[in-house]
């Protein structure tokens, strides 16, 4: 037996998923849930097989829900009209319904689904998949993490820097610091770069939060952010920090 | 020739270069200014002009820079072939300013031509977008969606959202832009769309209208709401995952109706200057269209309330 859990904010967008899905015995419907808060809860219960998963949600969308969770599901994903996320399914193979799809239409994602015996190459879709849609027009605005149990949004304004932390990367805040699996690269190209610089290999820095720049030993200079926090530079990081200040 | 003045050919080998050599560069100096400077149709006589101009400077440098150079008896062989001097030199640069016009002029038109295309093409892509949001696809496409999921369990209620979706449709297709419509009017075609969303999303959504019936009579740029109350409702529904009441409120104060549309939001993850969305923006500029004023459209937060109020003078 199989395991799906469905994850729309709209209650007819889910009755229908669940009444094609009646016609396989085979696939037990766990769970509904009507956010990506509930999706993520569910999913880390129920380890479901495969999740039905509609982007545009309330509060966090599908594909940061996904970025919640550490091992993903096989996902068919279902959107009325998104063309970003087309295009992401698009160049990335990952299955997606467009509302509102046939029976047939669905059978096809699901026979699809059930002949693939190595999962690992589905779930490298949706590794790459997440990788893309960190740049989506929504995204760049925010990011979602989760913190003992909680999920945090937080808007990119309120960040002040970012440290690596071996395979994590810190996020600190006024309100505290938040960890994110995810690589300094990564956030280095996803971070708005009018806001955001990487003066050292281990630090990026919100250039608004930074009232000083001080000399520190020979080639290295120290910002200093409101906070008093003091973050290293490096001789790079220095350079590009003058150019993005325009000095 | 050169023999019957007495003068050896290097001298008129030193000539031929000097001349030549500022003839060169008055020519590319007539050049550069058409590069920057196209004289209009009408003004083709100010071409002659520069042309006679340099040749005059030209002849006149080069007389002082070959006197500088040659021996004294060079003066009376300059001064007797002076004319053919001027001749030779006014036909070169004005060849060379004809040629150069031309070219500019060439490179000026192929420019026009593509900023021309360019901005038909920007107009076309604005025109196009206009008509995708007109169409209101994810509205659509999720409506047709509830529709077909509705058919199978309730095939009543499916079809009555047909009916609604084809009403709605309908009223967009109907009205123009600069149409006014009485607020009555406007607020029907508004209950078609918030019905099909309550259908859609269920208990979450729960609206209340509150106009009375003079104020109703009242007249309104038609449209104008809609995209207010979308905003409100996307707004409103994406930013909680609670149930949302979005209130529309129409009064009357100074001859002028004001609409005020509440929807509730959460001021620690909605970024403030995201307040006023693409959709307002437009709402925005449709009313200093109509009457040139700015402070027609106003938004504030109170709580975790968001309060967007339209002020529509009445013509």
């Amino acid at each position: 037996m199989k395991k799906a859990i469905i994850i729309d904010d709209e209650p007819l967008a889910r009755s229908i998923v669940k009444e094609y899905l009646s016609f396989y015995p085979q696939i037990e419907m766990v769970e509904e849930c009507s956010d990506g808060f509930q999706g993520v809860k569910a999913i880390q219960q129920h380890k479901p097989d495969i999740v039905f998963l509609d982007i545009q949600m309330p509060k966090i969308n599908g594909f940061e829900m996904l970025e919640l969770i550490d091992e993903p599901p096989a996902i068919i994903f279902t959107t009325a009209f998104d063309e970003y996320a087309i295009r992401a399914f698009e160049t990335h193979a990952v299955d997606y319904l467009l509302k509102p799809f046939s029976r047939e239409r669905f059978a096809k994602a699901l026979d699809k689904w059930l002949s693939v015996k190595d999962t690992s190459k589905l779930k490298e879709a949706t590794e790459s998949l997440l990788e893309s849609t960190a740049h989506s027009p929504s995204q760049t605005e925010r990011i979602v993490v989760k913190t003992s149990g909680r999920i945090k949004i937080i808007p990119l304004h309120e960040i002040q820097y970012l440290e690596a932390a071996d395979d994590y990367v810190k996020i600190f805040t006024a309100e505290g610091n938040y960890l994110k699996k995810k690589t300094m690269n990564y956030f280095e190209q996803v971070l708005d770069p009018k806001l955001f610089v990487r003066t050292h290999r281990s630090y990026i820095v919100n250039v608004q939060q930074i009232t000083r720049i001080d000399a520190y030993e020979k080639e290295n200079q120290m910002a200093i952010l409101t906070t008093g926090v003091k973050i290293p530079v490096s001789k790079n990081g220095y350079i590009k920090l003058k150019t993005m200040l325009g000095i | 020739m050169l023999h019957s003045f007495g003068l050896s050919w290097e001298s008129g080998f030193i000539d031929s270069i000097v001349s030549n050599l500022l003839l060169v560069l008055a020519s590319l100096m007539l050049i550069n200014t058409f590069k920057y400077y196209l004289p209009r149709k009408e003004r083709y006589g100010y071409i002659l002009g520069m042309c006679g101009t340099t040749s005059v400077v030209w002849l006149f440098i080069t007389r002082a820079v070959l006197l500088l150079i040659l021996p004294e008896k060079y003066k009376s062989f300059y001064s007797d072939s002076v004319y053919l001097r001027l001749a030779f030199g006014f036909l070169i640069l004005g060849l060379m300013s004809l040629l150069s016009v031309l070219w500019y002029t060439l490179k000026d038109q192929q420019q026009n031509e593509s900023r021309k295309q360019e901005a038909e093409k920007l107009a076309k892509e604005a025109e196009l977008y206009k008509l995708r949001q007109q169409l209101h696809p994810h509205f659509l496409f999720n409506s047709l969606n509830s529709i077909n999921a509705l058919i199978g369990s309730r095939p009543e209620e499916a079809r009555q959202m047909i009916h609604q979706l084809s009403d709605f449709l309908r009223g967009i297709l109907r009205k123009e832009e600069n149409q006014w419509v009485s607020l009555n009017e406007e607020l029907q075609h508004l209950q078609l769309y918030l019905d099909i969303e309550k259908v859609r999303f269920g208990h979450r959504l729960t609206t209340s209208i509150d106009a009375d019936e003079k104020i109703r009579e009242m007249k309104i740029p038609a449209m104008l709401l809609q995209p207010v109350v979308e905003n409100a409702i996307k707004f409103g529904l994406y930013d909680t995952t609670e149930t949302i009441n979005i209130s529309i409120e129409a009064v009357k104060e100074n001859d002028q109706l004001i609409l005020t549309v509440q929807n509730p939001f959460d001021p620690t993850t909605s970024l403030p200057q995201k307040g006023t969305g693409f959709g307002l923006s437009s709402v925005k500029r449709r009313l200093y269209l109509l009457f040139a004023r700015t402070d027609l459209l106003e938004t504030s937060a109170k709580d975790h309330l968001f309060i967007t109020s339209i002020k529509v003078p009445q013509q």
